[in-house]
């Protein structure tokens, strides 16, 4: 969100104050989620539903009470993680698309660690990391694999990570649902589901929301954080940036191409394994295949609808998971199927991306932005 | 090897040759080849094994016995593996030994698993078929692809595109046309193929008119198509009571129909499949044999150099973006109302990303699109089949999710180790502004 230009920019204390003044970047955002709301309730009237009534259920399924409060931001926890494998792929110009596969793999790591005898009697405070590192070490070996086979043989990171998405979920379908071998499946469960873990290995609960919300928030919150540290301070950082911006320039530079797409690869793929590992210990503290679903997907729009910034998916992971969350009660009460939701959800996506559309009707002021330079080049920049 | 390929200089380009891919695809053939005859060979049942060609009875069937097919294929893969080897002017026949040996890698699959399973015999033609059936709409969204993306627009809402025309031409055929009456079902069809236009229109504007950036304006079609067809599916096709009803029906090929055993399963089939050869077809010869298909490329490889020849880049994107989201709306038409008659949420799973994967895989080419496609519809065809032939080593059946992800490791395996770095037309991606 224009934070690489500031950097070029003198940053004196004037600049900051008008900084902070400048509604513009704020408001185009804002205009645009009015905007896929209007188109919405264009739809809603169309079937006959009184907009009003359905958003102000909406609203209240979102923020009404605070387990609703509590149960948006779970919600949208996950998304978190499953964004940043995208956005941090981004950077380095590459285009993951297989955070639904990763998800997977650091999900069924976590719960197959979190299963193991020795950890109901290890304390909290060693074994939830473990089970977060497991969840983070299977995403990473599961980024890393289309990271070696881009960087080595120049398999294209689109098919390589579609294929290993549709692997992931047959490997852990198999390890969850076998009953001969039995592998991680729970057998006295009606559905295939793997044992619970360790109650040491569980995340604290913060509000027992449905789904609850768990101290995830925060390790999720600390990844983006650290992400966006990583790619703004440090040098593997800005290797990253540099070869997700012109790799025939990084290579002149003299830093290793080959070796920043597969660390870049494997740390998404952790980025989503982390986010698995946190739902496997705060929501669910088991492992079931199903509750990943589209969040892998989604994760794709959430970090668009961010430009691919780190911190600038939190609050659009936020919006994603709370208007999913308030979905239900919209259908409930004004009787409107959730899938209006998902249509606002592209929309706002549409209009942030085109800006040049919002700045339009509502008279705003300024150039439209150029997004996301990165990558930009098609999809075999090499 | 990755040292070496920091800086390609011609010196480097002969160093690479000596040991290059073609010698490694060729190491591994030679290994694969010595494992499959001292190893598999001895240990595979000798019981004899049949592929049938025809339904029984009195079948066209073709007998063997496993251990001596699997050293035939084993000594076609180290011949593949030394041919690698040769000097460099029999390039050509290192290449004919490797595509032979990869061929030859559909019968092993298919000796092995039938060895090892407890069934004897198994119809060879029914699975090509089937193949050829489920690589239907992988090929149209591949073609979808080649139209939008060698004229210079990236396309990934080729999933979206298939979903949102699957779901509203059904949704006409739900309400107008009672899912019952073939006159509706084709004029259904009909606005399927129009749904993708405009869905492709939609994916046009943003790109060209509005140029954003063109990963995002396919993730805008793929989300918008997913929520709009759930939303028309739970409040109109489901509330019609028309969830269900009939698809295309299954007609022959007029005198092809009659040759013996192939008459029956290849030509005899269902509408949108038989469209889908002549759109792969006509595809390649618009694209690589008209001054159209010319013009097209050239805006996707250089659209500023296009436009000093006088082409209009912009028309020319619109239009073959929207064509293809016309070859992309069939593909849709064949998921509702062809391959079954109905609307299932998200119901295209994933098909419209393997497509992409095939137009990569072909080179944003259309034979090899169409070879990627067919590849796909192989694998998942055999997937399903050795599922059903009940496959077992040493008593430990194996797991029918093996199966089921063969297609996807077959893939990955192909795209890494023979094809390599695929590269996209030049121009790809980026905004164009005429340059007034």
């Amino acid at each position: 969100m224009g934070t690489d230009q500031r950097d070029l920019e003198p940053s004196g204390f004037r600049l900051k104050v008008q900084e902070a003044f400048q509604l513009q970047p704020v408001l185009v955002p804002l205009y645009a989620i009015l905007l896929s709301f209007i188109v919405g309730g264009i739809l809603i009237a169309l079937i006959g539903v009184n907009p009003f009534e359905a958003y102000w259920a909406l609203l209240r399924g979102m923020f009404g009470s605070k387990d609703n409060i509590a149960a948006s931001v779970a919600r949208s926890v996950p998304f978190m993680g499953s964004a940043l494998a995208l956005a941090f792929a981004f950077r380095a110009g590459l285009f993951n698309i297989g955070a639904e596969g990763q998800l997977l793999v650091g999900g069924v790591t976590a719960a197959w660690v979190g299963t193991w005898a020795w950890m109901t009697d290890t304390p909290a405070i060693i074994a939830i990391p473990i089970i977060l590192l497991a969840g983070a070490f299977g995403g990473f070996m599961w980024g890393w694999v289309p990271g070696i086979l881009r960087a080595k043989t120049g398999a294209h990171e689109v098919i390589s990570t579609i294929m290993l998405n549709s692997i992931a979920l047959f490997l852990v379908r198999w390890i969850v649902n076998s009953r001969d071998p039995v592998i991680l499946r729970d057998l006295e469960a009606s559905v295939p589901r793997t044992e619970a873990i360790s109650d040491t290995a569980e995340l604290p609960t913060i509000i027992d929301s449905q789904p609850p919300l768990h101290w995830g928030l925060f390790v999720m919150l600390g990844v983006c954080f650290l992400i966006a540290f990583v790619l703004k301070r440090t040098t593997f950082g800005f290797e990253t940036i540099t070869v997700g911006t012109n790799p025939h320039a990084a290579r002149y530079a003299g830093m290793s191409v080959d070796r920043i797409i597969i660390l870049a690869m494997a740390i998404s793929g952790a980025c989503a394994g982390i986010a698995a590992a946190s739902e496997v210990s705060g929501t669910n503290q088991l492992f079931q295949p199903g509750t990943f679903a589209l969040i892998g997907f989604d994760g794709i729009a959430v970090a668009l609808l961010a430009r691919a910034n780190p911190i600038g998916i939190i609050p659009s992971a936020l919006l994603w998971g709370s208007l999913l969350s308030g979905a239900p009660l919209m259908q409930q009460e004004a009787d409107v199927s959730i899938d209006v939701v998902r249509i606002i959800q592209s929309m706002v996506l549409l209009f942030v991306a085109a800006d040049a559309i919002v700045r339009y009707i509502f008279r705003v002021r300024g150039e439209a932005e150029a997004h996301i330079k990165a990558s930009t080049t098609g999809w075999a920049g090499q | 090897m990755s040292a070496q390929s920091i800086d390609l200089t011609a010196g480097d380009l002969v160093e690479a040759r000596r040991f290059g891919r073609r010698q490694i695809t060729g190491m591994v053939f030679g290994v694969a080849g010595i494992a499959l005859i001292a190893l598999v060979a001895p240990n595979i049942t000798g019981d004899t094994r049949t592929f049938a060609f025809e339904p029984p009875p009195d079948a066209l069937d073709f007998s063997f016995d496993p251990p001596t097919m699997v050293t035939i294929i084993g000594l076609i893969y180290l011949l593949a593996g030394g041919l690698s080897f040769l000097p460099q002017q029999f390039d050509r026949w290192a290449g004919r030994g490797q595509l032979l040996a990869a061929a030859a890698t559909i019968p092993l699959i298919l000796v092995v698993a039938l060895g090892l399973s407890a069934t004897p015999a198994t119809n060879v033609t029914n699975l090509f078929d089937e193949s050829l059936v489920l690589a239907t709409p992988i090929a149209l969204g591949a073609m979808t692809g080649l139209w939008s993306e060698r004229s210079g627009i990236i396309n990934i809402g080729i999933e979206g595109t298939m979903l949102g025309s699957a779901g509203v031409g059904f949704m006409i055929f739900a309400t107008l046309g009672e899912a019952s009456s073939t006159t509706w079902l084709w004029i259904a069809i009909l606005v399927a193929v129009l749904t993708g236009g405009a869905l492709a229109l939609l994916l046009a504007v943003l790109s060209i008119r509005y140029q954003i950036n063109q990963i995002v304006a396919g993730v805008v079609i793929n989300l918008f198509a997913l929520g709009l067809t759930g939303f028309l599916r739970s409040e109109v096709i489901v509330p019609s009571g028309n969830s269900k009803g009939i698809s295309t029906s299954e007609f022959g090929i007029p005198l092809l129909e009659q040759i013996p055993i192939l008459g029956d399963t290849f030509f005899t089939g269902k509408p949108i499949h038989y469209m889908m050869y002549a759109v792969v077809f006509l595809t390649w010869l618009v694209m690589f044999r008209t001054a159209w298909g010319l013009r097209v490329r050239s805006c996707g490889e250089d659209p500023h150099a296009a436009e000093t020849l006088g082409i209009d880049v912009i028309k020319t994107r619109y239009r073959s973006v929207v064509l293809g989201g016309f070859i992309a709306g069939l593909a849709g038409a064949w998921f509702s109302m062809e391959s079954q008659s109905g609307f299932e949420d998200n119901m295209t799973n994933a098909a419209g990303f393997i497509a992409l994967a095939a137009m990569i895989f072909g080179k944003w080419t259309p034979g090899g699109a169409f070879a990627g496609a067919l590849l796909f519809g192989f694998a998942r065809a055999l997937g399903s089949r050795l599922q059903f032939l009940e496959v077992e080593i040493s008593g430990f059946g194996i797991p029918s999710e093996f199966f089921q992800s063969l297609p996807f490791a077959v893939t990955l395996v192909v795209v890494a180790g023979a094809l390599g770095r695929s590269i996209a037309p030049a121009a790809e991606g980026q905004p164009y502004r005429p340059s007034k």
